[in-house]
């Protein structure tokens, strides 16, 4: 007898069991009423283990990490009620950023939907325009199914997050189960492979360029590490520059010398000019997002733009390409390859080398430089020394929201897809510390660092006792300036200086609050005892909060004003206080 | 083309409101009960460009199961029926079942002093009737927005 596919279970049952057949190994959640026949099975199995975070968001946060390092779904388990509400940031989140989540969420019994029950709330009302899917589970015959399938439409084409919403009668109800294999959605068929017309049509294109090149994003780490192979095998045979979004980095070695370095609003300077001085741009799975464009209508002006992604409404929403290629990054990137090998092209190598002259121009700007200062530590610096000590360490990197993330992402140099982790569409401060216990769960033996502000660290702090609770040695580096530096910055720029709400007063002794939670508490406050205090960081095997005082006005350039574009930018220390405060026109302070 | 599932339209509804699509009228019904599939009919407007953004996020979304422009696809048919109620007596009376007949609505129901007219059509001649009943004692109107289908012997797919 082949195995049984009919076999009976309740519906809690059904749920751990499909758990168990996708592969799941940890799930991150917060217990309830409406939850407990799950959690009663958790408490009867071995094979999914559940991580108890201390607020909802810390749990998607944390499963996105996880899914984010390790290219596997993410999986949340909450409550109904403010379970699910809670839980509605780390969704967006994902949503934003394409990562694939499956959150279950409690419900009341499904008599008591619509009654305004205790901890009801509409849940699928409340997600459906932050996740990428969502059900509502009425009927536990249909339970098996559903989970699959939200495995399948959270994983495949562009990654998102999936809710399934399961009534409490629904859990205890008893029903068929059935295995993952024999799903297949009824609608839902994301185009992978590109139209191999479309693919010879860019690389001709590709092959004519004088100026091009290549500009990365997230999309091409969604699609696997073989993507990242496969991108850097293409720019060595052609021996374009590359510069990638925020959701790229990692994708392609920043020690290779056609790096470039990031682009967009706190991108360098040689990346941004090259965007803008560009005839060829080939853009692989990344979505002109604002952060990156600056002001749309003078946004590279003078190229043919290839925009190769998987999500077909992703082309043409901001900026209009020449020719779109929809499909998978990895499969588009194999053929481009194969069909520049088969057509036998060469690149115009007079062309590039006065290119690559023209940006070595740029380079030697050195748009992040800054002044380094003996008394007090430079955020940069600190980053640097980060950077530098953890060599020949397995590191994976989350971030915050603000200041620390960018210069994070300037400084801190990436040579691995899936090492960053950060909140990048939807800019979610209180990301990176639940997103390190996600990662650390994932990578039991590596190191994982957070490089936090201190505002954004306060806003999931509590987590700290999640990674005490389960021994994970995560390291939260916090940049401390005593601001929310973004903010305060943005204050500079727009709003005349006055710094409106921006200090953060009454700052915890993040040292005490570290032993408060059974932890370690470190502080560096003077360049001289940093090496030091961060080797002593790495070496303990426990979680570690790391206050660095750093000097508390130091702003984050260089920065492309909102409403500029990117041959306006403003390079850090040349700029006169006078210039920063009106190089923001009346038209770009209503953008963001 | 649409599963017939729970909270489909309220997807497809919160896509325009959540991206600032405008929608100028909205029919929905089952079409193949067997297949469970909907068809919703969209009015809406904008550039080619926001029309196509339109177009490729409502494909995007996982019920759907297919989508297509009928106006740029060209050559559609587009109908719309109303229900006009009109009360008034004597010479209006008889007034606007003279024209209800030139438009040829149909009374479906009469009182001593009202009458319920049922008409079908495109939307100018909807609007046209209708204006011409207000000043003959116009008191309600009920308007199912547009249905609309291609022209030839294609159907769209599901």
């Amino acid at each position: 007898m082949a195995g049984r596919s009919d076999e009976q279970m309740t519906g809690a049952e059904i749920i751990l069991k499909a758990l168990a057949d996708q592969g799941v190994e940890h799930i991150f959640g917060y217990p309830g009423g409406a939850v407990l026949p799950i959690y009663d099975e958790i408490f009867q199995q071995e094979k999914v283990k559940h991580i108890l975070v201390r607020h909802e968001q810390g749990a998607t946060h944390a499963a996105e990490g996880y899914a984010r390092s390790t290219g596997k779904p993410g999986v949340v388990l909450v409550t109904s009620g403010p379970g699910a509400t809670n839980a509605v940031t780390g969704l967006t989140d994902a949503l934003m950023d394409s990562i694939p989540l499956v959150c279950i969420t409690g419900q009341v019994p499904t008599h008591l939907i619509g009654n305004d029950a205790f901890q009801e709330c509409d849940t699928v009302g409340i997600t459906r325009p932050c996740t990428k899917h969502n059900y509502l589970v009425k009927n536990v015959n249909d339970l098996a199914r559903i989970l699959h399938e939200a495995f399948y439409v959270a994983t495949t084409g562009r990654p998102g997050p999936v809710v399934v919403d399961v009534p409490k009668d629904v859990q205890f109800a008893k029903g068929t189960y059935i295995g993952p294999g024999n799903i297949q959605h009824k609608t839902y068929r994301p185009r992978i492979k590109p139209d191999q017309n479309v693919v010879r049509a860019a690389v001709d294109l590709i092959a004519s360029a004088k100026r091009p090149i290549f500009y990365t994003g997230g999309g091409v780490i969604n699609s696997g590490p073989g993507a990242s192979k496969l991108l850097r095998e293409f720019v060595k045979m052609t021996g374009f520059p590359l510069t990638s979004t925020l959701m790229g980095l990692g994708a392609f070695p920043a020690g290779d010398k056609h790096w470039l370095g990031m682009l967009g609003m706190h991108g360098t300077y040689e990346a941004n000019m090259a965007m803008h001085g560009c005839d060829v741009m080939i853009n692989i799975g990344a979505r002109f997002d604002d952060r990156i464009t600056g002001r749309v209508d003078a946004f590279s002006p003078h190229s043919r733009k290839i925009h190769v992604d998987i999500d077909p409404s992703s082309v043409n929403k901001n900026v209009p390409v020449d020719l779109p290629v929809i499909g998978d990054c990895a499969h588009v990137l194999e053929d481009m390859i194969r069909v520049w090998k088969a057509r036998q092209h060469q690149v115009d190598k007079p062309a590039l080398a006065q290119w690559w002259k023209q940006i070595d121009q740029w380079r030697s700007r050195d748009s992040l430089k800054y002044k380094p200062r003996k008394d007090v530590i430079m955020p940069q610096y600190a980053i640097e020394r980060l950077y530098a000590l953890t060599r020949g360490k397995d590191v994976y990197i989350t971030t915050e929201v603000g200041q620390h993330q960018m210069w994070a992402a300037q400084f801190f140099k990436f040579e691995e897809p899936n090492r960053l982790m950060t909140s990048g569409g939807l800019g979610t401060m209180g990301y990176g510390l639940p997103a390190t216990i996600g990662v650390q769960m994932a990578h039991p033996k590596s190191l994982v660092v957070d490089i936090a502000g201190d505002a954004s660290v306060l806003m999931t702090m509590q987590e700290m006792s999640t990674a005490v609770q389960y021994r994970l040695p995560v390291k939260i580096f916090i940049l401390n300036n005593q601001y929310m530096g973004m903010v305060r910055q943005w204050q500079q720029l727009l709003h005349g200086n006055r710094l409106s709400e921006s200090y953060s007063e009454a700052l915890p002794d993040f040292v005490k609050l570290a032993e408060a939670y059974g932890a370690v508490g470190m502080r560096a406050e003077k360049p001289a005892e940093l090496d030091d205090a961060i080797k002593a960081m790495i070496e303990i095997n426990r979680p570690v909060i790391f206050d660095c005082r750093v000097a508390s006005l130091a702003n984050c350039f260089p920065m492309i004003p909102s409403g500029k574009a990117h041959n306006e930018m403003l390079l850090g220390e040349d700029v006169p206080d006078a210039e920063i405060e009106k190089a923001i026109g009346a038209e770009g302070k209503v953008l963001v | 083309m649409v599963d017939n599932e729970p909270g489909v339209l309220a997807r497809v509804i919160g896509l325009f409101s959540g991206r600032g699509y405008n929608i100028d009228s909205l029919t929905v019904s089952e079409t193949e009960h067997e297949a469970h599939v909907s068809r919703i009919t969209i009015v809406t407007s904008g550039t080619s460009n926001v029309i196509e953004q339109i177009k490729a996020q409502l494909e995007r979304m996982v019920p759907v199961h297919s989508v297509a422009d009928l106006t740029v696809q060209g050559n559609a048919i587009e109908r719309e029926l109303a229900l006009i109620k009109v009360t008034g007596k004597g010479e209006k009376r008889m007034e606007s079942l003279r024209l209800a007949d030139a438009f040829r609505a149909r009374v479906i129901d009469a009182t001593t002093e009202s009458f319920v007219f049922e008409l079908t059509g495109k939307t100018s001649k909807v609007d046209q009737f209708i204006s011409l009943m207000q000043p003959l004692g116009l008191v309600e109107v009920s308007r199912t927005g547009i249905a609309a289908i291609s022209r030839g012997p294609e159907g769209m797919k599901i």
